[in-house]
């Protein structure tokens, strides 16, 4: 019975998720759908090292971390570029978007060296 | 267009005829300018009165609407699309202004202009000259130890860092990377490359191929003595522009200058002492202020160079495990008081995992940022965050979010008939007051869940507890049961109040009045610099070395008490010269004259009040500058590897033994020579008399040592086994019978006999002590007076006569004539001893031939 109760539940939220979702402006949605992307590499990874065993622990780690930290930085990118938050209000989304770069930039030549 | 406005400030918003909107009006081409302008701004008049026309900045042109018309005044119209609303207002000074003297003698009064200066020039010009003059002062005030000495390196600890270097300005960064030494801890070699923290080799190295590329023909050696002074003065710099970060430029400059004199960092970072300490602090210090400047601004940028500065940090010194523990704390704090942001989510994110990446590449810290106790504060807090509801959804979602969340974990897994759980969140759905509470609960149920997964992998192993060093700064009593070794490092005793008062001087109370002011005017940073201040004072307070940690948050919160307080006073003392004018018109201010005359009553002796406190405060700080010199000059400047003492007469005397017996090592034994001796002077053996040694200061293998120990209390006979099988050729003692020099190696005995009793159980510390009293004279342990130590260090010492009036055989360090005399070596013989009997090296025979 408390299930039943539990998934129309569930029901409306997802509706109304969905529809609040719905109104987000588009570069926000992309970037949503990359750090989807990012999190489901790092499952993947994660799923295969606890089937394999993590022995060159350098790289399983640095491949785990550099999906994390993608992720990480797209949602810094995705606070700092949508337009509701009023502490980023002066801060250009180019600018946001070069940090971005840039911090990607670090983070993937730390992960070759790292990747051994 | 005649005339260009410069500067303006947002229209409308002052009074028309207030002397708040300053501009300049530049003349173009000999037309008269007047005082008295009119400018005409979106539609507004807006009239300046008085003389004041002033301005830097960005030009703006604008259409003259009359120019010469009426030569009284000036209608400047500043077009509508003009963006005049970006302008900020600047801070003027007075220009001067004639305009008929400039036909007349251009150059006099143009040279005179150009001179003069405006208030912002001359601020910025003050400011420079400050800060160039307490850099060069930092440098300076380190240099004591070269000019009474030589230019050498000082100590244990920086021997084994030059021996390093040099290793990689000869042999490259690749060799470096992976050396293998096989010259100290015979026979087990030490991994180099793995062990240790490099980023003091590197940034010296980088200095001397840098100074090489430029032609300086510098030796390695000097760039090493210098490196701490020059990390020194940067790191005023970096406290500068904390000081300005945190509080204003004011408290930056006064910060710059209490950090360049400051006894507790002076005392690491001498000229000559090469230790990662001199780097480290700069680091620290860098690292703190690009966080703090990450977290106010909310910039990507910033983060990732406070992940470099974390990076930097993570190669020079093992304390970086401070900073990785205290900005999670940080967080937490500022989690607690209210003010999360999503400047503290973007720097705190974006600072932990490059700089968790970055310091991975050191290889001696290794993997420990994911499996070590001691880093599992930072992944929490990481993973807190996450979970927290960004403010960008609406909360009545967030809670459905979650709700929905929870449920489907709990269906899914059949735990439990939860009827009573759901209908608790059914009932908090519906009344979105009680939100507060369902996030308290969601953020205790994800610390919870933490906490399961940190005390599952601690128990299976996987999560390393906090290794000794620094369990013994939470634990400070743990060290002297269980490590030894740790125990007996001077450094690394509890604090006396006078080491505080040493070190600190008048910071002491000017930290709590900082304290006050900060709490005054919070603001992210200034929780920071508190906590920061706050952990570091209570670690500096478990361990002497630790001082250092927290000289930097200690000047810092002074130059807040000192620079708020001096801004109030002088205010207090320029302010009262206002009055008298205001006082003086008649009729058109008359409340504002009663209420000024009041203010004046209500403190009669304001102005000499503050005047005299001002001078206190001068002389509070010449005070504090006196005593940093002479406690750096007389106590922090000592090379320790060349003694110094007064002569009869009151002449210097050097003692230079050390490096005279390390010289006679290296000119005097077979290059595969071993030798033996105490940890302490392994470094220093391998550096300058190049060989190889069995022990050194890095202390990694407790047994090997304690191997040594055991030898060196030993009766000659067994210690002659463990000689042999260590393949020692030589063994040194240090000796300070002669001289009176207390720190040798009788002193430091039961050191090795607790060491190597702790390995050994065969050597008890009793046997040692008369009646729980360590002593070498006639009334000594028969164990002591004949162990090897005691042997080695008396040899023929007992024929000398060391004072006058005293019998021959007066140990001058401890007071006493010495119990035995008539020493015999069976298996040893003196090789040389020092000219003040400082350093003994003694061969080692081989065996009996057997018949």
């Amino acid at each position: 019975m408390g299930r039943s109760a539990a998934t129309k539940d569930a029901h409306a939220l997802f509706h109304s998720l969905r529809s609040a979702y719905a109104a987000t402006p588009n570069n926000l949605k992309i970037i949503d759908l990359y750090i989807l992307f990012a999190v489901a590499t790092a499952v993947i990874q994660v799923a295969y090292m606890a089937i394999v065993g993590s022995f060159p622990f350098n790289s399983f780690l640095s491949g785990v971390l550099s999906c994390v930290g993608t992720a990480v930085l797209a949602v810094s990118l995705r606070i700092q570029v949508n337009k509701d938050n009023k502490e980023f209000k002066d801060l250009p989304p180019e600018r946001a978007f070069a940090d971005f770069v840039l911090c990607n930039l670090v983070l993937h030549l730390v992960i070759i060296n790292f990747l051994g | 267009m005649l005339f260009q406005l410069i500067q303006s400030t947002l229209p409308g918003k002052e009074k028309p005829g207030f002397d708040n909107l300053y501009f300049f009006v530049k003349k173009k081409q000999g037309v008269q300018t007047e005082r008295r302008v009119i400018v005409v701004v979106g539609g507004t008049k807006i009239v300046v009165r008085g003389g004041k026309l002033v301005a830097v900045g960005i030009c703006i042109p604008v259409e003259v609407i009359s120019s010469l018309q009426n030569p009284n005044s000036l209608t400047v119209e500043i077009p509508n699309s003009d963006p005049i609303h970006q302008i900020r207002p600047m801070v003027a000074a007075k220009m001067e202004k004639s305009a008929a003297d400039l036909p007349a003698s251009p150059g006099l009064s143009s040279v005179l202009k150009s001179l003069k200066l405006k208030t912002k020039q001359q601020e910025l010009l003050i400011r420079v000259s400050v800060l160039f003059l307490v850099y060069v002062l930092a440098f300076i005030t380190r240099l004591f130890s070269i000019l009474r000495y030589e230019s050498m390196i000082h100590e244990f600890d920086p021997y084994f860092n030059y021996r390093v270097t040099q290793f990689l300005t000869q042999n490259g960064f690749y060799e470096f990377w992976n050396w293998f030494d096989y010259e100290s801890w015979y026979p087990l070699g030490r991994i180099v490359g793995g062990t240790l923290y490099p980023g003091l080799m590197v940034t010296a190295a980088f200095i001397f191929w840098t100074l090489r590329f430029l032609r300086f023909a510098v030796h390695i050696r000097e760039v090493c003595v210098l490196t701490a002074p020059f990390f020194a003065a940067n790191t005023t710099i970096v406290a500068y522009f904390f000081g300005k970060e945190l509080w204003d430029s004011g408290a930056g400059l006064v910060a710059a200058v209490l950090i360049a004199i400051c006894p507790g960092y002076i005392s690491r970072s001498v000229a000559g002492s090469y230790d990662n300490e001199g780097v480290a602090i700069f680091a620290l210090l860098l690292t703190f202020y690009l966080f703090v400047k990450a977290v106010n601004t909310g910039s990507l940028a910033w983060a990732l160079a406070s992940a470099f500065g974390y990076f930097y940090m993570v190669s020079a010194w093992g304390g970086y495990v401070f900073i990785i523990n205290l900005i999670p704390l940080y967080v937490l704090v500022l989690l607690i008081t209210g003010r999360y942001s999503m400047r503290l989510y973007v720097a705190y994110n974006c600072m932990y995992v490059l700089g968790m990446l970055l310091a991975m590449q050191i290889r001696f810290v290794g993997f420990q940022h994911v499996q070590s106790g001691e880093h599992m504060a930072a992944m929490g807090v990481f993973f807190l965050i996450q979970f927290l509801p960004s403010h960008q959804y609406s909360r009545p979602t967030i809670s459905r979010f979650y709700v929905v969340i929870i449920k489907a974990i709990l269906t899914s897994s059949y735990l439990v008939q939860v009827f009573n759980f759901l209908d608790w969140v059914k009932y908090l759905l519906d009344d979105p007051k009680k939100f507060h509470t369902f996030l308290r609960f969601t953020v205790t149920s994800a610390v919870g869940l933490g906490a399961v997964a940190l005390g599952v992998g601690t128990a299976s192993g996987y999560i390393s507890p906090w290794t000794g060093r620094f369990y013994s700064l939470l634990d400070p009593t743990y060290a002297k049961d269980h490590i030894p070794i740790i125990a007996s490092v001077s450094e690394h005793q509890p604090t006396a109040w006078s080491s505080f008062m040493f070190d600190f001087h008048i910071l002491l109370f000017l930290f709590p009045a900082g304290l006050y002011f900060c709490f005054k005017r919070l603001s992210d940073a200034t929780i920071f610099i508190v906590m920061y201040g706050l952990t570091s004072m209570y670690f500096a307070g478990v361990m002497v070395r630790l001082i250092l940690v927290a000289t930097p948050a200690v000047c810092l919160i002074s130059a807040i008490a000192v620079s708020a307080t001096v801004k109030n006073l002088t205010q207090l003392v320029r302010s009262k010269s206002k009055p008298a004018p205001a006082g003086s018109s008649k009729g058109a201010s008359n409340t504002k004259a009663s209420s000024k005359g009041s203010l004046e009553q209500s403190m009669p002796f304001g102005r000499n009040g503050a005047i005299a406190l001002l001078l206190g405060a001068l002389y509070l700080l010449s005070r504090y500058v006196i005593h940093c010199t002479w406690v750096t000059s007389e106590a922090y400047s000592s090379p320790s590897i060349v003694l110094a003492a007064r002569g009869a007469h009151g002449q210097r005397v050097i003692f230079d033994d050390y490096r005279e017996a390390y010289f006679w090592l290296r000119q005097n034994t077979p290059p595969e020579a071993k030798v033996m001796s105490w940890w302490d002077y392994g470094y220093q053996i391998t550096a300058m008399g190049n060989r190889t040694v069995i022990v050194d200061n890095n202390t990694w293998n407790n047994t090997h040592i304690a191997t040594v120990g055991r030898a060196m209390s030993s009766y000659e006979d067994e210690a002659y086994e463990i000689i042999k099988s260590l393949d020692v050729d030589y063994v040194l003692v240090v000796f300070g019978g002669v001289t009176g020099y207390s720190s040798d190696d009788i002193n430091k005995f039961l050191w090795m006999v607790r060491i190597g009793g702790g390995v050994f159980p065969v050597i008890k510390e009793p046997d040692y002590l008369v009646n729980g009293e360590y002593r070498v004279d006639k009334g000594g342990a028969p164990k002591m007076l004949n162990c090897l130590m005691y042997k080695l260090c008396y040899y023929r010492f007992g024929e000398l006569t060391t004072e006058y009036g005293k019998p021959p055989g007066y140990d001058r360090a401890r007071g006493v004539e010495i119990g035995n005399k008539d020493i015999k070596l069976e298996h040893l013989e003196e090789a040389f001893t020092t000219s003040n009997w400082i350093v003994r090296i003694y061969k080692v025979k081989p065996p009996n031939n057997r018949w």
